[in-house]
């Protein structure tokens, strides 16, 4: 009943779509090599925190360049508390999730009373993640730019400790997909709901929603906090998965912008789009970045060219090209081609 | 730390700052009359730097000398980029624009990283350890020079934008936009004019600077949000704001280098700026926006 409510409005094909591709995402671990699996973990990372930056910006419009702030308190919270006080992420986690939505909201309603929007906003967010950064730079305790580093031992990379976030890497992509599929559910399930239809009406006119008599500066609060919350959680994965911190790493602008690429080429405001667009992104990258080094091996391009800077003038080339022929994104052209929703659903 | 320390980190922020300055008057005259904030601020600066970078290592050109050079290119890439490809998204949403310059800027910065290599490169000029005493106050001659090419440089710009025919269209293109229609003015022309010369001023900033600080490909962020420091510190849109802010943040970061700690100087511009965000969103000299 439950997802009969959330997914009534696909058809034959647009189920039969998604299944296969639940299944063939469920199956991964069995059938791919070891590198199809860490490629496949950091498509499912930067789909969760896709889907997190979309909810406040496609459902709710504002836009943030600074989620790389949420993600880095969400790392940094847990990771000290394991590293310093021996807390297990499983409890971290609750301090990481409230820490990030505290700052959200500390930013939300500072923005919100002093009526700062549209591009001040995104400003506003770029800021406060560079003031952390730096910060954290000067944060002894929390390694400063030397680093905070998480114990990893012999035993780190087997069995199955949800407690500790260790096991084999397997694992960590069952438990990436299981955050990824909630959060779907979570976009679906909101997108249905109230608060999805206010956001959607603040979105579209501010004022004519608060003329309706919807209460902006709460829902606009709702919005930023849970996507805080959700990149919250997305950085507790990182510090577990990648063991190591550094603010110029986790905080840098350069990271803001990287969570805003998976939603703006799947399509900003649908709850699918982001995933598209990380599962579509980060393996052309990865194809680019090994064809680039075999026509490096080949002796065709010369040794000195950077691969990174090849996979990100790729990314940039990307999303230009998104904006200028697709602007609504990938998602919603291929739910059209394919016809996967009964029209006239607007909840792709 | 003594009157000597502060006095002399006084005067040589005051010079960085007019720098600064020059390079926030590109990204606000772009904003104060195509409306659109310039994501890749920072990277076409670089890309400024690069070039004159080149010019010193191939034809021993002396940065400030290549000042006209750079302008003249990044004035031909910025009236193309407008002419060509930010005109057709004029009519989608803010964010669309503003993704497409970050994308723009990503383009660069990779392009630059793939040509350059990732290491910071500078020039070496005759007088880099040079310096000029004035009382108390020594002051390093390639910031001396800078500070006053930016000056020479911002100067043309305001009397461009003042007393020419072109300037006076183009500030009634800003200030309404149907009008300068109705009027018959080729707004799509004059728009494609004000990114060129907003990219030229960066062009001009970036040649400057490069005789104050190495250019790696990795910079542009940086000068990017140092430019919207400024910008918003001293008024999206207004000419003198952009240079009065980037002396006021010239002169903070200098001492709050000297007072604090030097690699805390940015955070007490992004301090800056958001307590000017929260208290006077439209900058020190800027007009409100309805």
């Amino acid at each position: 009943m439950m997802l009969e409510r959330l997914f009534g409005d696909l058809t034959t094909a647009g189920r039969a779509t998604l299944g296969a591709f639940l299944a063939i995402l469920l199956a991964l671990p069995f059938v791919a090599s070891s590198y199809v699996n860490t490629v496949a973990i950091i498509c499912l990372y930067l789909a969760f925190l896709g889907q997190a930056w979309n909810l406040m910006f496609g459902f709710a419009g504002l836009l943030s360049v600074g989620h790389a702030l949420f993600v880095g308190l969400g790392a940094y919270t847990s990771a000290y508390l394991f590293v310093r006080h021996q807390v297990p992420p499983v409890i971290g986690i609750l301090a990481s999730v409230a820490l990030a939505g505290t700052a959200a909201a500390l930013i939300g309603s500072l923005a919100f009373r002093f009526a700062i929007g549209g591009v001040y906003f995104a400003l506003l967010t770029i800021a406060f993640a560079e003031f952390t950064r730096i910060l954290v730079d000067h944060a002894k305790f929390l390694g400063g730019t030397e680093g905070l580093f998480l114990p990893v031992g012999a035993t780190s990379r087997q069995g199955i400790d949800l407690i500790h976030i260790r096991g084999w890497p397997a694992m960590y992509y069952y438990l990436i997909l299981a955050l990824c599929l909630g959060a779907l559910l979570l976009c679906r399930l909101l997108l249905a709901s109230r608060m999805g239809f206010y956001w959607r009406a603040i979105r579209d006119n501010p004022d004519a929603a608060a003329a309706a008599g919807v209460p902006i500066f709460r829902y606009r609060m709702y919005a930023v906090m849970i996507s805080a919350a959700l990149a919250g959680i997305a950085g507790v994965f990182y510090a577990f998965y990648y063991n190591n911190l550094f603010p110029e790493q986790v905080f840098g602008i350069e990271r803001s912008v990287e969570v805003t690429l998976a939603p703006i080429v799947g399509g900003v405001g649908t709850a699918f789009g982001p995933i598209l667009g990380a599962f579509v992104l980060t393996p052309l990258g990865e194809s680019l970045s090994a064809l680039v080094r075999w026509l490096q091996a080949q002796g065709i391009i010369a040794k000195q060219v950077r691969v990174d800077g090849v996979k990100q003038l790729f990314f940039g080339l990307a999303v230009m090209g998104i904006v200028l022929a697709q602007p609504r994104g990938l998602w919603p052209w291929i739910c059209r081609r394919l016809r996967l929703f009964r029209p006239p659903s607007g909840q792709i | 730390m003594n009157l000597e320390t502060v006095a002399n980190a006084l005067a040589s922020g005051l010079l960085t700052g007019l720098v600064y300055g020059l390079s926030a008057l590109g990204l606000s005259v772009i904003f104060g009359v195509i409306r659109i904030v310039n994501f890749a601020h920072g990277e076409m600066m670089v890309v400024g730097m690069f070039i004159a970078l080149v010019l010193f290592r191939r034809l021993g050109f002396d940065p400030l000398l290549s000042v006209p050079v750079v302008a003249a290119v990044m004035f031909a890439f910025g009236y193309a980029l407008q002419h060509v490809i930010i005109r057709r998204v004029a009519h989608l949403p803010d964010y669309m624009q503003f993704l497409l310059l970050a994308a723009l800027g990503l383009i660069l910065a990779s392009g630059s990283l793939v040509i350059f290599g990732p290491d910071a490169q500078g020039v070496q000029v005759a007088y880099a350890t040079d310096s000029v005493a004035l009382g108390m106050l020594v002051v390093d001659k390639p910031r001396l020079y800078a500070a006053a090419v930016a000056l020479v440089v911002a100067t043309v710009l305001l009397v461009f934008f003042k007393y020419s025919a072109t300037g006076r269209a183009i500030r009634a293109c800003a200030d309404n936009y149907l009008g300068a229609k109705i009027v018959g003015l080729n707004v799509d022309r004059l728009y494609a004019l004000t990114f060129g010369v907003g990219a030229a001023c960066l062009g001009a900033a970036g040649c400057i600077i490069l005789l104050l600080v190495d250019v790696h490909p990795y910079l542009g962020p940086a000068y990017t949000l140092l430019g919207f420091v400024i910008v918003i510190i001293g008024g999206l849109g207004s000419l003198y704001g952009a240079l009065l802010g980037g002396m006021l943040i010239g002169v903070s970061e200098a001492l709050a280098a000297v007072v604090i700690q030097p690699s805390l100087k940015t955070a007490v511009s992004f301090g800056l700026l958001i307590l000017v965000l929260l208290l006077r969103p439209q900058g020190l000299l800027g007009r409100a926006v309805q």
